[in-house]
């Protein structure tokens, strides 16, 4: 018996024109591990909440259809009753976690359940065991860091034993490290509590290597439900924007494409195909030593020696000295707690250095990561100049008229842009510097671009903290890596992103940093021009821009 | 002010006689008005915080308190005309008319302004020394949802202080005059309207619609460690002193139309053992960590 089935399930959401999932028939066997891919509206999150009761239970609409969750029909048992048969983990860590203590928060939906003590307090060192939250189980939750609070939340879903787990773009809250981490526990979990587990996701190269199958949505349709190769090769073909990197480099070698690093490795390795390099070594063969950027034009953005220490506290930036040039695009990494946020905000003046100057040829425009909180009026047209609008894609007259808060989440973040930037010197903004603060957590592939896009066409100097590799290779010329508050490492993203892991591309990982190849279509460029030799890689990255 | 968990007595006792321990040192506020024996009790609560290791927080209640305690007693003084000792006369005040500020009204305000310092101080300490999750285990036989709307509604205080600060800091990136109080409120608004709907669906899915009241016998039994007893034995003590003080008259305290105001011998134990009782079960600091 399968422990999800939809059939023919329909729903459109109250006062919504159009169904946000239509149609839906698929099945879901007992301790299968599904991929729900799909862009942002494509229907992902509905159809979890249809199959954990929220639809239409919590939200209300018009639903038609079957929903049977481990032979439960949803029209007849709400959420709350579903919720020893369905773990349910969201994107917000912090909205989630309700209680004071993770001990509390593990024993909420067991007592609601109305379980035994005993079961109650088994249940919870089972589920902190499990998740290595042990040592936090009587941390108070306003403590805990994102990561942390994502595993207790999971903890929390976890603990009831339930069939079924569905998890809404888990990782898009947390930092890399944290969300490799997260989808790490699991798949130990599938294995372990052998619960089926459906986990929408926009960065599909996490996950794609372990899952069972794969299903794909579009306009609310299901457009694909395979094996995760079966899948690629779908995508590679019908849908470019959820192929992953390391698919789109073996269909671009005309090989059929498989998920996972390693799988790709064994691929190329077994046609020959995989550049004959020590990764580490083609990592240091492409980077040379590099001193800071000094340009004979004035920086559009210098600090110089930035301290920021905090009293009686740790000092969180420690004389960072960088100049950027006008229209120079550079993208800041470094892991949480490196100091990028802080960095930002001193550049934009919203913190003061407690030593150390920072000057400026023009404004600087700082876009934070929430883009709703830039937006207090009622209609778009009264956000932002008509310029402002314009030079960021909203110039349509109809926008204008519109709620900030009914765009969709990519047009608010190109508003929140528009906001930061009026009155810097449309069309233009030549003077300008534009910093962004993890512009694309939680973003599909498709915005993503369009982010990219949108910076790589304007005129301004361009500075964007983020742990996104992928998106620094699309745009950036120029990577600035932070550790410990000071600037570690300077030079162009291949120098930074190839040869490595963590910093590193799908692509330079499959590739080991051959050529500096970071996104595919380098990487085909790089394998087809100069298959299986350490030294013909090297004449091919010397002959490759690889700059983005 | 928020709880947190450390290696402490009053930490390590159950939340039910951390409970009665705070309502102890709020019931003897009540109960005795001479300030010797506010004092005491105030003087204990400082002391408790020490032991617990919450003086921090405290001491930051004690900031917001003491303008309280202020305000109540200059009041008093305006307000109160008994007493015979006149040592200001404010002539005819709008408001107040015929005012004459005298000492035993001035003493009156004082006591009470020092008896809301030490219930806010009370209260403080149960926040920064109960564990709110097990009061919500306690309570919720009585009435669930109630209590965990109440555990929420302190959760999310420190989440929405954060969603604050980002607003905030999101309105110095705009350029041009800041917006108007009434947008960035509806703004505000909107966001914690937002994350409500986002907590109610967190809570749904934990199967908070479907909540029981729990049967008889559904907590775990806990056998009572040396800090429960300790800690319960002293509310009992103190209760039972401030009531015995209060019944027998130990503590006198008269502000019309003289002060009067004895210490006695009984009176001054009274005062001493509320202290020793409330302190004593900080000595003992074995098994304090978790």
């Amino acid at each position: 018996m399968s422990v999800l089935s939809l059939r023919e399930v329909t729903y459109t959401y109250p006062g919504a024109s159009a169904p946000a999932i239509a149609d839906v028939t698929l099945e879901i066997g007992p301790g299968e591990l599904v991929v729900l891919a799909g862009g942002s509206g494509s229907g992902k999150s509905t159809l979890l909440r249809a199959a954990n009761g929220l639809v239409p239970h919590f939200h209300g609409g018009v639903f038609a259809g079957r929903a049977t969750v481990a032979g439960m029909d949803t029209r007849d048992h709400g959420p709350g009753a579903l919720a020893a048969r369905v773990g349910t983990l969201f994107q917000d860590p912090e909205t989630q976690v309700v209680m004071g203590t993770v001990r509390a928060e593990l024993a909420l939906p067991l007592e609601n359940q109305g379980e035994a003590p005993a079961a109650v307090a088994r249940a919870i060192e089972e589920a902190a065991l499990a998740l290595g939250i042990a040592h936090l189980l009587d941390r108070p939750t306003a403590e805990l860091s994102g990561g942390e609070l994502q595993r207790v939340a999971l903890g929390a879903a976890l603990a009831g034993r339930p069939q079924l787990i569905l998890l809404d773009e888990p990782t898009s809250q947390l930092d890399p490290v944290a969300g490799d981490e997260l989808i790490a526990l699991l798949r130990r979990l599938n294995e372990d509590f052998d619960a089926a587990i459906v986990i929408a996701e926009h960065r599909l190269e996490r996950c794609l290597g372990f899952a069972d199958r794969a299903i794909a949505m579009r306009g609310g349709r299901v457009v694909c439900d395979a094996a995760p190769a079966g899948f690629l090769a779908w995508a590679c073909e019908a849908a470019p924007e959820l192929a992953t990197p390391g698919g789109r480099l073996l269909s671009g070698l005309g090989l059929a494409p498989v998920a996972g690093v390693k799988a790709a490795r064994s691929t190329l390795r077994a046609r020959d195909l995989l550049p004959d390099t020590d990764p580490f070594v083609a990592g240091a063969a492409g980077r040379r030593e590099r001193k800071p950027h000094r340009r004979a034009e004035e920086p559009a953005l210098e600090l110089d020696r930035v301290w920021h220490e905090i009293d009686r506290g740790p000092a969180i930036l420690r004389g960072v000295s960088l100049q950027i040039a006008p229209g120079e695009r550079v993208a800041l990494m470094g892991r949480n707690g490196a100091g990028k946020s802080t960095l930002l905000r001193h550049a934009a003046g919203l913190m003061r250095p407690t030593r150390g100057k920072v000057r400026s040829s023009g404004r600087v425009a700082l876009l934070l990561q929430n883009p709703t909180d830039y937006l207090v009026h009622e209609r778009v047209g009264q956000e932002a100049s008509p310029g402002a609008l314009a030079t960021v894609g909203l110039g349509d007259p109809e926008l204008a008229d519109r709620h900030p808060r009914d765009l969709s989440g990519g047009e608010k973040q190109r508003l929140a842009l528009a906001i930061v930037l009026d009155g810097a010197g449309e069309p233009t903004y030549k003077n300008a510097v534009v910093c962004l603060d993890e512009p694309t957590r939680g973003m599909d592939r498709g915005r993503k671009d369009e982010l990219a896009a949108l910076l790589r066409e304007l005129d301004a100097a361009v500075l964007v903290a983020t742990h996104d590799p992928e998106f620094v290779a699309t745009f950036a010329g120029r990577v600035v890596l932070l550790g410990e508050g000071t600037a570690i490492a300077d030079g162009t993203p291949a120098e930074i992103l190839a040869g490595g892991t963590y910093f590193a591309t799908e692509t330079a990982r499959i590739l080991g940093g051959a050529g500096g190849a970071l996104v595919a279509e380098q990487g085909v460029a790089i394998v087809s021009g100069s298959p299986g030799s350490a030294g013909s890689v090297a004449s091919a990255a010397a002959t490759a821009e690889v700059r983005a | 002010m928020s709880y947190r968990r450390r290696a402490s007595p009053l930490h390590a006792a159950r939340a039910g006689v951390g409970c009665a321990y705070c309502a102890a040192l709020a019931l003897a506020t009540l109960l005795l008005s001479a300030p010797v024996a506010l004092g005491a009790v105030v003087v204990s609560i400082a002391g408790a915080a020490v032991g617990a290791r919450v003086l921090r927080e405290m001491r930051r209640a004690a900031l917001l308190a003491l303008p309280l305690g202020l305000l109540v007693m200059a009041v008093n003084m305006l307000v109160a005309q008994g007493g015979l000792t006149v040592i200001a006369r404010l002539g005819n005040l709008p408001v107040f008319g015929q005012t004459d500020i005298t000492l035993e009204a001035t003493v009156y305000g004082a006591v009470l302004g020092l008896r809301a310092i030490a219930l806010v101080l009370c209260g403080a300490l149960y926040t920064a020394a109960v564990d709110p999750d097990e009061v919500l285990v306690l309570f919720r036989r009585f009435s669930f949802h109630s209590a965990l709307t109440a555990t929420l509604a302190t959760r999310m205080v420190p989440v929405l202080a954060r969603d604050a600060r980002r607003l905030a800091e999101a309105q110095r990136c705009r350029p041009g005059p800041p917006p108007s109080r009434a947008r960035l409120m509806r703004a505000t608004t909107s966001g914690v309207l937002d994350r409500a709907l986002d907590v109610a669906a967190a809570l749904e899915v934990r199967g908070y619609g479907a909540a029981r009241r729990p049967a008889r016998g559904w907590r775990m039994r806990r056998p009572w460690s040396r800090h429960d007893l300790a800690f319960g034995a002293a509310a009992v003590a103190i209760v039972g002193l401030a009531v015995v003080a209060r019944v027998a008259n130990l503590l006198p305290f008269q502000s019309d139309p003289s002060l009067h105001a004895p210490v006695g011998a009984g009176g001054a134990a009274v005062a001493a053992a509320i202290l020793i009782c409330a302190l004593l079960p900080f000595a003992d600091r074995r098994g304090i960590e978790r």
